[in-house]
């Protein structure tokens, strides 16, 4: 599913973010990637996001090259990630529904098949009662979950989650988690990156851990190619 | 197929539907700008108005032709006479009337209030007149020729061609008629710089919003839609303002045209204010909302990129 050979990241003006990277995630993986604050861990999401492209070496996403795709076909690309952030990115001016709804409209979707869809999708999270709330009136907890609501709505094959639960206490934080791990449950390759490793431990999946912009060598026998 | 047009226009009515609220949200802002887009658009059409009406007036006076020779003091009423009975006989020449010093005299004493002072005067200062009436077929070459050939006759002393103020009128609306178009270029061209301005600030306050828009795969298509139709709304409910100041002008400009053309139609005045020039002001607003907000959509939206 995902494929990084001999990458390297350097942005402009500083040193290497990321250096010499490679390692392959199997589709339907549930990935923790940590390590200490700087080691390139965001870098890395947003590589597989198509928000930053490599310097050296490839990216591969589904067998494709993701690096060197034409700036035209990164939004079709992007609708097929979903995307979860730590302070969830949700729009303001609209309902937690409007929301979720987003990927679906953007993704050109009829208006029938989208209700639908937004209304499975925040079943799924527990938030059907609160679809035309604005997020500003629902807890963090519950605004996390609308932000996932939209990030599977579209079903996408690989799901991206930077610390998703930074901001949240740590039973929220569980609870996120374990939200994750069913949607992981139902096929969903997820790379999630966060600090907290006492949730770690409760919950299952591999493990890479980042320092200073390389693999730790310990995890990486997990993720040989 | 059919349903997916539908589709297809369901989303553009939507787009439509939303960047109308959009406006409506911040009223005060908006309604600068219409009232300013209105503005612009209402002054080139408010000047052709009254170039169209200044035509109608310096038409109606174009069948005058009249000329007037004004003889010398020293000649007699016989020779007036005499001068007149020559000019009948010419083919390009309608009528000739004879005014004589005595009738001027009783003319000008009655329409002008100077009666004490002329009488005083004890002789009479007019001069015996002609008023010469070319036929229609004369065209002003030949015109100017027959008054450069009586004033150098021994007789008469000047010849004053009435029409001249009207040649001068029509070079007025001329130049108006010019000004009008340099005017619609320079004020059209405001209104797509004032739309493309409003748009850029729109576009800036909401650049979070577009980042996570791309975020979730968004194009820059998707983004712009939304604003074109925003900046088309300007247009066209700022040209709708312009219509309402259009109509308002050809009001006050109604009566003053009705005098000086003596024609009591209501609608005379209102030439100039018809389904064209509406038309031609929300085409204008239209397609200058429509550009204005596509210059700023297509130097603004691809530039902002999630980070
Ligand atoms: N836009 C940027 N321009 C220049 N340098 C950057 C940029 N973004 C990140 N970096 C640098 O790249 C390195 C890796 O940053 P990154 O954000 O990936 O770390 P991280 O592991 O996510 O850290 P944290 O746990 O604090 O979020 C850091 O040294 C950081 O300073
Ligand atoms: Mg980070």
């Amino acid at each position: 599913m995902i494929r990084f050979d001999h990458m390297t990241k350097r942005y402009e003006g500083g040193r290497d973010a990321l250096r010499n990277i490679s390692f392959e995630v199997p589709k339907g993986e549930l990935v923790f990637l940590t390590g200490p604050s700087g080691a390139g861990k965001s870098t890395l999401l947003k590589l597989l996001a198509c928000i930053e492209r490599p310097t050296r070496g490839q990216v591969f996403v589904n067998d494709r090259n993701i690096g060197r795709l034409p700036n035209r076909q990164i939004p079709r690309y992007r609708q097929q990630v979903g995307l979860v952030f730590q302070d969830n990115k949700l729009l303001q001016d609209r309902s937690a529904f409007d929301n979720v709804a987003l990927p679906l409209i953007i993704a050109g979707m009829h208006q029938r098949e989208v209700g639908r869809r937004v209304r499975a999708a925040l079943d799924q999270v527990g938030l059907l009662k609160k679809e035309k709330s604005p997020p500003r009136t629902l807890s963090l907890g519950e605004q996390q979950r609308v932000g996932i609501a939209r990030a599977v709505v579209s079903r996408p094959g690989l799901l991206v989650a930077d610390e998703p639960t930074g901001n949240l206490d740590p039973e929220l934080s569980l609870d996120i988690m374990r939200l994750f791990k069913r949607f992981n449950d139902i096929g969903v390759t997820m790379v999630i990156a966060t600090h907290d490793l006492n949730l770690l431990n409760q919950l299952g999946g591999k493990r890479l851990v980042l320092k200073d912009g390389e693999i730790d060598e310990h995890t990486l026998p997990e993720f040989k190619r | 197929m059919i349903y997916k047009l539908r589709h297809y226009f369901g989303l553009h009515r939507q787009n439509a539907i939303d960047a109308f609220d959009d406006i409506i949200q911040k009223p005060l802002a908006s309604m600068l700008t219409i009232a300013v887009i209105g503005i612009a658009l209402a002054l080139p059409a408010a000047l052709n108005l009254l170039v169209q009406n200044g035509r109608s007036v310096a038409d109606s006076f174009d069948g005058i032709r009249d000329f007037s020779v004004y003889l010398k003091p020293s000649a007699s009423l016989a020779d007036a006479d005499k001068l007149a009975e020559s000019l009948r006989l010419r083919s390009s020449i309608e009528t000739v009337k004879i005014i004589s010093a005595d009738e001027a005299l009783k003319d000008f004493q009655e329409g002008s209030g100077f009666s004490e002072a002329l009488s005083a005067l004890g002789t009479n200062p007019l001069p015996h007149t002609l008023v010469v009436r070319p036929t229609e077929a004369a065209d002003a070459g030949k015109l100017t020729t027959l008054a450069d050939e009586l004033s150098a006759k021994t007789n008469v002393d000047q010849v004053r061609i009435d029409t001249d103020w009207v040649k001068r009128l029509n070079a007025i609306l001329d130049l108006l008629r010019r000004s009008v178009t340099i005017a619609g270029v320079l004020l059209i061209a405001a209104v797509i710089i004032i739309v493309g301005n409003t748009i850029r600030l729109d576009i800036q306050s909401r650049r979070d919003e577009i980042e996570v828009l791309k975020l979730l795969g968004a194009s820059d298509g998707f983004v712009r839609r939304p604003f074109l139709y925003v900046g088309v709304w300007y247009g066209l409910v700022g040209g709708l303002f312009g219509i309402v100041l259009l109509v308002i002008s050809a009001l006050i400009l109604a009566e003053p045209i009705e005098r000086l053309t003596g024609l009591y139609q209501a609608s005379f005045a209102l030439q100039g204010l018809n389904f064209t020039s509406i038309g031609a002001i929300l085409l204008g607003g239209f397609l200058s909302g429509w550009v204005g907000a596509w210059s700023a959509v297509s130097r603004h939206i691809a530039s902002i990129q999630p980070s």
